[in-house]
């Protein structure tokens, strides 16, 4: 049953031996160690495993192994401490999100939805983020912090 | 005995766990590999000695200068270990960045009762705050025989003790700290838990001399969790553990009647682990655990399963339930021959439905209990419970005596409560003590939803009486509900768990109710209470619990409702109804704060203001005290009449927590429980049929998403530092649904008296009005 599957995980070449329909997040939480995306509902409901697959956020927790043909990027790899990825600079300035269990979600949405094009109205973060749960309730926090990373993207 | 239990446990270097070293989060320096991780053995810190007399307890200065402070709690995401860190920081003057806050650990740091009853800073805080006194106290004693300057002529600038006439006799805390605080004793309640209290010596600061309280210190924990190098619980892996799911039944309470181990023997490593109606699967793959908790065939016996109502059905189930246990917890005057001499009488009802934490992440437990002693994971926010329930599943608990169980926390989703997340512990503690080894258990979303412990149901049903002057001459509240307790928030005992009822433990009764907190002076007052039984007493998905504030969002969305109504039927604008009468004069500064910040504009009718495009507009107000905590809420609302949908549009909030010790943390605690009790308010109700709960994810039970936040929170803090800090967690949340209720009358002309607010109950109201 279980095949071998190279994925390009964070810039490298990763062999996963697995079922082809276990989800990518298991193959990223328990084969690579990532510490980014989370599991949350494993029905694409909340966000919470979300990556990026060629500049497009997806949900970790249905995407089988054997249907990964990009490149995969997660919240592990798109900034650092010294050199935050502007949403992550944000976030953290705003102190967005309190558990912080989905804040993955928010911050990976975020970073593909403003890579594409960082000119955003306010409304259109909300309606592009709208798929996304936060139980804490910090909504207002994400927004601010999300119209901030898109002014600093847009310069 | 302690000491012993733990050196056997750390010998055995076979744990992935983090450095505690230095922090309270558990943080990991570099981001590798599982299989690295796997292979680098990460120690425990030595067990410390955990007496609460002793101020080595609570405080370490190093030689460095650094400090540590053991905290008993932890944080679970409002930033109350960096509030712990500024309090010992400001007593002990030293700067902020030198002080860490350790917690997580029940060997290491002793019980303040985990995060529960916003205590976090009016509890914990104070008693480390005064550990932190006692030990400037000490410290500057020690430095006073050392530089030959008698105590009151010296000062100290971070960790720095010199002279005030001669700055250059000086000498460091580092340097005066030959040994730790071990001799050094306080006074202790002689009580664990949130009421832990401790006393000393030393006098505090003045609070007019604060440098670092009462400032925006950023959360400690927040890079970490943005660039992802703190490990929550559920990173945590140890070598050899299988991967743990449960199986539940089609119905509540259904038996356990036959298992088909065969149906899963073509998963790799895949086995069955039951006994009586506790039945999960385990993998050494997690993948392989969720595809036999799927395939594994099990018969059920669902001959006495299910509910004797629905969720359609269940207020007047409610109604007519007969009464286990009834109580008045006020009773001023004489409320019935003040309402039957009034040719004035006022009443109304309220109904309020289950609703349920719905945490980001369901359940997750990880314990390794092996030869008689072990270790649980877990991101409960009762953790120290984790160890004690434990030691009771393993049979080898003694009350007062060390438990042979460490208890780790690490971060997880919010818990707001007594949520699953004390059941995920559970299960993997059973797991692993059936199996013999090491079990990571993680429930899947439906387990999250249907199977989490419940906020309770009620009808609540009130009277007030007007003289014909227009003042209240009695008010009357009855609520009639379930208990907010059949599982307690100390889930430190096998019938306080799903996994203890399905083994057979059974669920001690407690009724735990809550009365509406204000300081109306009504000359005949009367708040009572009556519980009716659970809908099955055992192993319940509706069972009750603890859910952030408990029992105060339902009870002031009555209370200040009829409040409103009341103002109405005596004629008086809302707000100045609430000021004419409440007696304690925070509760009138925060009123005035919020009218003064929305603007409010006086009325005595409802106003039924429209938009340009003819949406319904109108604001609401309402207020409440919680343990010492006192808020008023105003809320700004639009409701589209073709629709029914209502949107808030801002909140302004007049607060009073005491003193405040971080603003900026302050303020996003507050917004969090606007948000979270206006998606309560708005959107969840718990759904069930007589087989069991059909809420079980994230359609079935929708919370607020971006669309429907607010466009703006507007809050005025009032800082009263001669009280000290008052805990901030939960307390805005009740008074956050008769606000936008009450909004919902100034803007139509309507009352709703039924949570949730939905579009379709708001149409509905419309459409008959």
């Amino acid at each position: 049953m279980s095949k071998k599957f190279t994925l390009n995980i964070d810039g490298k070449s990763q062999v996963i031996e697995a079922d082809p329909d276990m989800p990518l997040l298991y193959a990223l939480m328990n084969d690579l160690g990532k510490k980014g995306p989370k599991f949350g509902c494993g029905l694409a409901q909340c966000g919470a495993c979300t990556v990026i697959q060629d500049g497009v956020a997806i949900r970790s927790c249905v995407t089988p192994v054997s249907a990964v043909t990009g490149k995969i990027r997660t919240l592990d790899s798109i900034g650092t401490k010294e050199n935050p990825h502007p949403v992550q600079k944000a976030f953290i300035e705003e102190e967005a999100g309190q558990c912080e269990y989905c804040i993955n979600g928010w911050l990976m949405t975020a970073v593909a939805f403003l890579e594409e094009n960082p000119k955003r109205t306010d409304q259109e973060i909300r309606d592009h983020l709208a798929g996304l749960q936060c139980r804490c309730g910090t909504h207002m926090a994400i927004l601010r912090a999300v119209r901030k990373a898109a002014d600093e993207m847009a310069g | 005995m302690l000491e012993e239990l733990t050196q056997l446990k750390i010998a055995r270097r076979d744990l992935l766990v983090n450095s505690l070293k230095g922090g309270g989060a558990l943080v990991l320096g570099a981001s590798l590999p599982i299989d690295a991780l796997m292979a680098a053995a990460h120690d425990f810190p030595p067990a410390r000695d955990l007496d609460p007399t002793k101020l080595s307890t609570w405080i370490a200065v190093h030689n460095d200068g650094s400090v540590t402070a053991y905290w008993g709690k932890m944080d679970m995401g409002q930033g109350v270990d960096t509030a712990i860190a500024q309090l010992v920081a400001e007593e002990l003057d030293v700067d902020i960045d030198r002080v860490n806050t350790f917690f997580g650990d029940s060997f290491v740091a002793a019980d303040q009762g985990g995060a529960s009853g916003s205590t976090g800073c009016s509890n914990s805080g104070v008693a480390l705050r005064q550990a932190a006194a006692e030990a400037r106290m000490v410290l500057v004693d020690k430095a006073a025989v050392r530089l030959g300057v008698s105590a009151d002529q010296l000062t100290v600038n971070n960790g720095i003790v010199s002279a005030k006439n001669d700055s250059s006799k000086r000498v460091s805390y580092g340097d005066l700290i030959g040994d730790e605080f071990s001799t050094v004793k306080l006074e202790w309640n002689g009580r664990y838990g949130n009421s832990l209290s401790l006393n000393g010596k030393a006098k505090l600061k003045d609070f007019s001399e604060y440098k670092v309280v009462g400032t925006s210190v950023g959360r400690k924990d927040i890079a970490g969790k943005m660039i992802p190098e703190i490990e929550f619980a559920s990173h945590v892996r140890v070598e050899g553990m299988l991967h743990g799911r449960m199986i539940r039944p089609p119905s509540a309470g259904a038996k356990l009647a036959s298992v088909d181990e065969g149906s899963i023997h073509h998963i790799r490593g895949a086995k069955v682990v039951h006994e009586k109606d506790f039945i999960g699967v385990v993998a050494e793959n997690e993948w392989d655990a969720i595809k036999a908790s799927r395939e594994l065939k099990v018969n059920w016996d669902e001959s006495d399963s299910g509910f004797p109502t629905t969720s359609e059905e269940l207020h007047d189930y409610i109604r007519q339930a007969e009464v286990e246990k009834s109580e008045n917890d006020t009773d001023i005057g004489d409320v019935d021959a003040a309402i039957s001499g009034s040719s004035h009488v006022v009443q109304a009802e309220y109904e309020w439905p289950f609703q349920t934490h719905a945490r980001m992440g369901p359940a997750l437990g990880v314990a390794d209990i092996q030869g008689g002693e072990g270790t649980v994971w877990t991101d409960s926010q009762k953790f120290y419970d984790g160890a004690i329930l434990a030691s009771k599943f393993m049979g080898v608990y003694e009350k007062d005596k060390p438990v042979p169980v460490r208890a780790i926390w690490a971060p997880g989703p919010g818990s707001y409560g007594r949520s699953d997340s004390g059941d995920g512990v559970a299960d993997a503690i059973v797991l692993s003590i059936k199996t013999a080894a090491p079990v990571r258990v993680q429930w899947m979303r439906d387990e999250g939803h249907a199977w989490d412990p419940k906020g309770p149901a009620s009808v609540i049903t009130t009277r007030g009486a007007i003289d014909n002057n227009g003042n209240v001459t009695a008010y009357d509240y009855q609520l009639k509900g379930f208990t907010r307790q059949d599982v307690s928030s100390r889930e430190n005992g096998p019938g306080e768990t799903l996994a203890g009822h399905l083994l057979g433990h059974n669920r001690p009764k407690r009724y735990t109710m809550q009365q509406p907190a204000n300081s109306y002076g009504f000359a005949n007052k009367r708040h009572g209470w009556s519980t009716v039984k659970p809908l099955r007493e055992m192993a319940s998905p509706l069972r009750t619990s603890h859910f952030r504030d408990p029992y105060g969002p339902e009870v002031h969305f009555a209370s200040e409702s009829f409040i409103d109504e009341l103002a109405y039927a005596a004629g008086v604008d809302p707000v100045a109804f609430r000021i004419k009468y409440v007696t304690d004069p925070r509760d009138s500064a925060v009123l005035k704060a919020a009218a003064e910040l929305a603007n409010w504009q006086p009325r005595t009718a409802p106003r039924k203001l429209k938009g340009a495009d003819g949406t319904l507009i109108g604001t609401g107000v309402s207020y409440a005290q919680r343990n010492n905590a006192t808020n008023a809420v105003i809320a700004e609302i639009e409701i589209n009449p073709r629709t029914g949908k209502l949107w808030v549009r801002r909140f302004f909030v007049g607060s009073d927590y005491g003193l405040i010790i971080n603003p900026f943390t302050l303020d996003r605690t507050i917004e969090g429980n606007l948000i979270q009790s206006l998606s309560r308010t708005l959107y969840e109700e718990v759904r069930f049929d007589r087989k069991t709960v059909l809420s079980r994810d994230w359609v079935s039970y929708p919370i607020l998403s971006s669309l429907d936040a607010p466009e703006e929170v507007k809050i005025t803090k009032i800082n009263r530092p001669e009280l000290g800090p008052k805990g901030a967690g939960e307390p805005v949340m009740r008074v956050v649904p008769a606000a936008i209720a009450n909004a919902v009358f100034d803007a139509t002309g309507v009352r709703i008296r039924k949570i949730p607010l939905t579009p379709e109950r708001i149409k509905a109201a419309l459409d008959m009005a």
